[in-house]
């Protein structure tokens, strides 16, 4: 018999039981909750007299409704305050963890997960969020899923789901200097394009992805849900075990040694077969911009906005023409022909301490070029803010002309002030560049923390790369 | 999830196909907390004259008269009849929401959009397939008949009018069975509460950093 993939495994472990049409009953270890899709869970439990079946496997923080600036007015949009405090009361009554607004550990409900230590190897973890394929960096199965299932992990700890596909992506040798996790994983993403890895779950391998710190991991698994896969996972390894040691939620002691044996067996065996594998050449890759309005409509920098005529599927032709007049750019447009309005750094993508980092380092003793109307830096979590503030980072980037902000979703949806104008052009580390998603008629352009810094200091598009040898 | 039991309800009718969720119940009203409560706003842009926008007072709106369900008998319809693919687009599980909360028990159409489709038996709401020609001709049977009501028996699979026709329905057994005993997914899965304890005994004991 074939061996298992490390997909298989989790699977396996967590099986209560099976149906007759193959729908498996799932076990759930962590279920992470945040104020837009829990409200009408709660209040389904009660109208149907149900509690909480495992009240700890809860870890709650709002966060996309949050302001993220002038926080000692509170919320001001009425709307957006009663979803919060509906949280807040929510979780009070069940006496559930929640990082409140004020708290130190607040922030992007997929940053804080990892962040506390509260998603560890081999579980499954589950959001009323399609994102939340971002904790697979840990070897655990994490997808996103509706109110309804919110609320019957809710009541009964499990999820009736049915087994997805295995697919490999391996991403082999070395990436060039200067080549981020988001370059990887939107190279992916152009590779295979948005409905890639639709029915499957991804397991991301190769040098590539190994090498990878644990915040890169995040960001490559974040965004596998722009390739139609509700999940993506990568195997555990010294890197994983490193990053977990000593937060707050992880085991320790005894039990840490206890975890760390078992999660030793958390990859895929050598003889387990694939249903997909796509195979990737890490030198291919170059600095990723995306040009459209969806995820798969990008390419490197140093190409040209690809033209329609030469499309010869014109369904796709036609796609590429409407992306294009939203996007209000001509084909074979180079890169630093396209002036940004705003930059936004931030999001469960890429708000991460190694995010700031690697911004800061590109922004350091540069201003904001004179186009730019507006660039924010928008942390992931309180204890991200905290620990960049630490380093000096944010007086990097409010001496260039950023705005240093408190965390949340913040320009990522738009859902709170945070919001591009119609016609406005935002260079954005975020994942989704669907039309209005940053602001109705906004326009955004999907990069890396290193590659958003670079258009903000230069008002255009660049190669990174140029900056960091000093060319520019 | 209340038991879905046999009826006998007002019929309103709407002679349109591909009916969308956004006017079902438009975007707005998703920022809300509840799942109860958005029966005042059903079908929002055809039934009021003006605006609306979450948290207003909706007594104090003007009320669009021709509008089908601003007026009697149809304010108190159970079953909803309308054309092909009904409940198209965005997958807000709001729409099904709103439905039930007007007083809507069952939808009849040619065919539906899927998510919809599922959402409602989520939620307990019965959607209905007839053929084309059967709904056609019951478009035809309630003209000019403001009290035309049918019944619906689950259990028998079948709609029926005040003279005893029978039009008969197609569901899946399962869903069927979740419907007349009041079973969500979650009535069901909490039928294995023992199940679910005894995997949890055994889960922790090999993985007791989880505890
Ligand atoms: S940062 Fe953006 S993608 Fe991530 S959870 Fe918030 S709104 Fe969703």
């Amino acid at each position: 018999m074939a061996g298992k993939t490390l997909y298989d495994k989790i699977w396996d472990l967590h099986q209560v039981d099976t149906s007759a049409d193959g729908a498996g009953l799932l076990y759930i270890d962590r279920h992470l909750v945040h104020e837009v899709t829990s409200p009408q869970a709660f209040e389904g439990l009660e109208i149907a007299q149900r509690t909480l079946w495992r009240k700890r496997s809860i870890l709650a923080v709002p966060d996309h409704n949050v302001p993220t600036t002038g926080l000692e007015a509170g919320i001001t949009d009425p709307v957006a305050r009663l979803q919060v405090d509906t949280l807040n009361d929510n979780c009070d009554k069940y006496a559930l963890t929640e990082f409140k607004m004020g708290d130190v550990r607040q922030g992007v409900v997929h940053v804080i997960g990892p962040e506390q230590g509260a998603t560890l190897p081999g579980m499954t973890v589950v959001c009323g969020d399609s994102h939340t394929s971002t904790h697979g960096a840990f070897a655990a199965l994490a997808f996103g899923i509706g109110t309804s299932e919110v609320e019957h992990v809710m009541a009964t700890q499990c999820l009736i789901q049915k087994k997805s596909k295995n697919m490999r992506v391996t991403v082999a040798g070395e990436v060039a200097e200067g080549i981020t996790a988001k370059d990887i994983v939107l190279h992916i993403i152009g590779e295979i394009g948005t409905a890639g890895g639709t029915g499957c779950t991804i397991e991301f391998a190769g040098e590539a992805i190994t090498g990878l710190s644990m915040e890169g991991r995040m960001t490559v698994c974040n965004m596998t849900i722009e390739a139609g896969a509700r999940a993506g996972l990568i195997a555990c390894d010294q890197t994983t075990l490193d990053y977990i040691a000593g937060r707050p939620f992880a085991p320790s002691g005894e039990m840490w040694d206890q975890a760390v044996a078992f999660w030793g067996d958390l990859h895929s065996d050598d003889d387990a077969i694939f249903d997909r594998e796509v195979v990737i050449d890490a030198a291919d890759i170059a600095p990723q911009v995306t040009w459209g309005t969806s995820p798969e409509m990008v390419c490197s920098i140093n190409q040209r906005i690809p033209d329609p005529a030469d499309e010869v599927d014109t369904i796709k032709a036609g796609g590429m023409r409407a992306a294009l007049d939203y996007m209000g750019l001509k084909a074979n447009t180079s890169f630093d022909q396209i002036h940004v309005d705003k930059v936004f750094i931030g999001s469960c993508t890429n708000s991460r301490i190694e995010d700031l980092r690697a911004a800061a380092g590109v922004v350091k003793g540069r201003k904001l070029a004179a186009n730019i109307k507006l660039a924010l830096v928008v942390p992931g979590s309180g204890l991200v803010k905290q620990q960049a503030e630490l380093e000096g980072l944010d007086r990097i980037f409010v001496d260039a002309g950023f705005e240093w902000r408190e965390p949340g979703c913040s320009m990522c949806l738009g859902m709170n002030a945070d919001r591009l104008d119609p016609g406005e052009r935002c260079a954005s580390t975020s994942n989704r560049n669907f039309e209005g998603r940053q602001g109705t008629g906004g326009r955004t352009h999907l990069v890396s923390p290193a590659m958003a810094a670079a258009a903000a200091v230069q008002g255009h598009f660049v190669d990174v790369r140029e900056l960091m040898r000093g060319e520019l | 999830m209340n038991k879905f039991e046999n009826f006998t309800g007002i019929v309103a009718a709407f002679d349109r196909s591909n009916i969308d969720t956004d006017a079902i119940i438009p975007k707005q009203y998703l920022k809300s907390i509840k799942r109860s409560g958005f029966g005042i706003n059903l079908f929002d842009d055809w039934r009021y004259l003006d605006p609306g926008e979450p948290g207003q007072d909706n007594s104090q709106r003007r009320l669009n008269p021709e509008f089908l369900l601003n007026r009697e008998p149809y304010n108190a319809a159970q079953i909803l009849l309308a054309r092909e693919n009904f409940a198209c687009g965005s997958s807000r599980e709001h729409a099904v929401w709103a439905l039930m909360d007007f007083g809507f028990k069952v939808v009849i159409a040619p065919s539906f959009a899927d998510i919809f489709y599922n959402n409602s038996f989520k939620n307990g709401l019965l959607p209905i397939a007839l053929d084309e020609e059967v709904v056609d001709l019951l478009f035809t049977e309630l003209q000019g008949q403001p009290d035309y009501r049918l019944s619906v028996d689950l259990q028998g699979q079948v709609v029926s009018n005040a003279g005893g026709v029978e039009f008969p329905f197609e569901i899946d057994e399962f869903r069927k069975y979740c419907l007349l005993n009041g079973l969500d997914d979650i009535g069901l899965t909490m039928q294995k509460s023992e199940q679910i304890k005894s995997f949890e005994q055994q889960y922790y004991q090999k993985l007791p950093w989880l505890q």
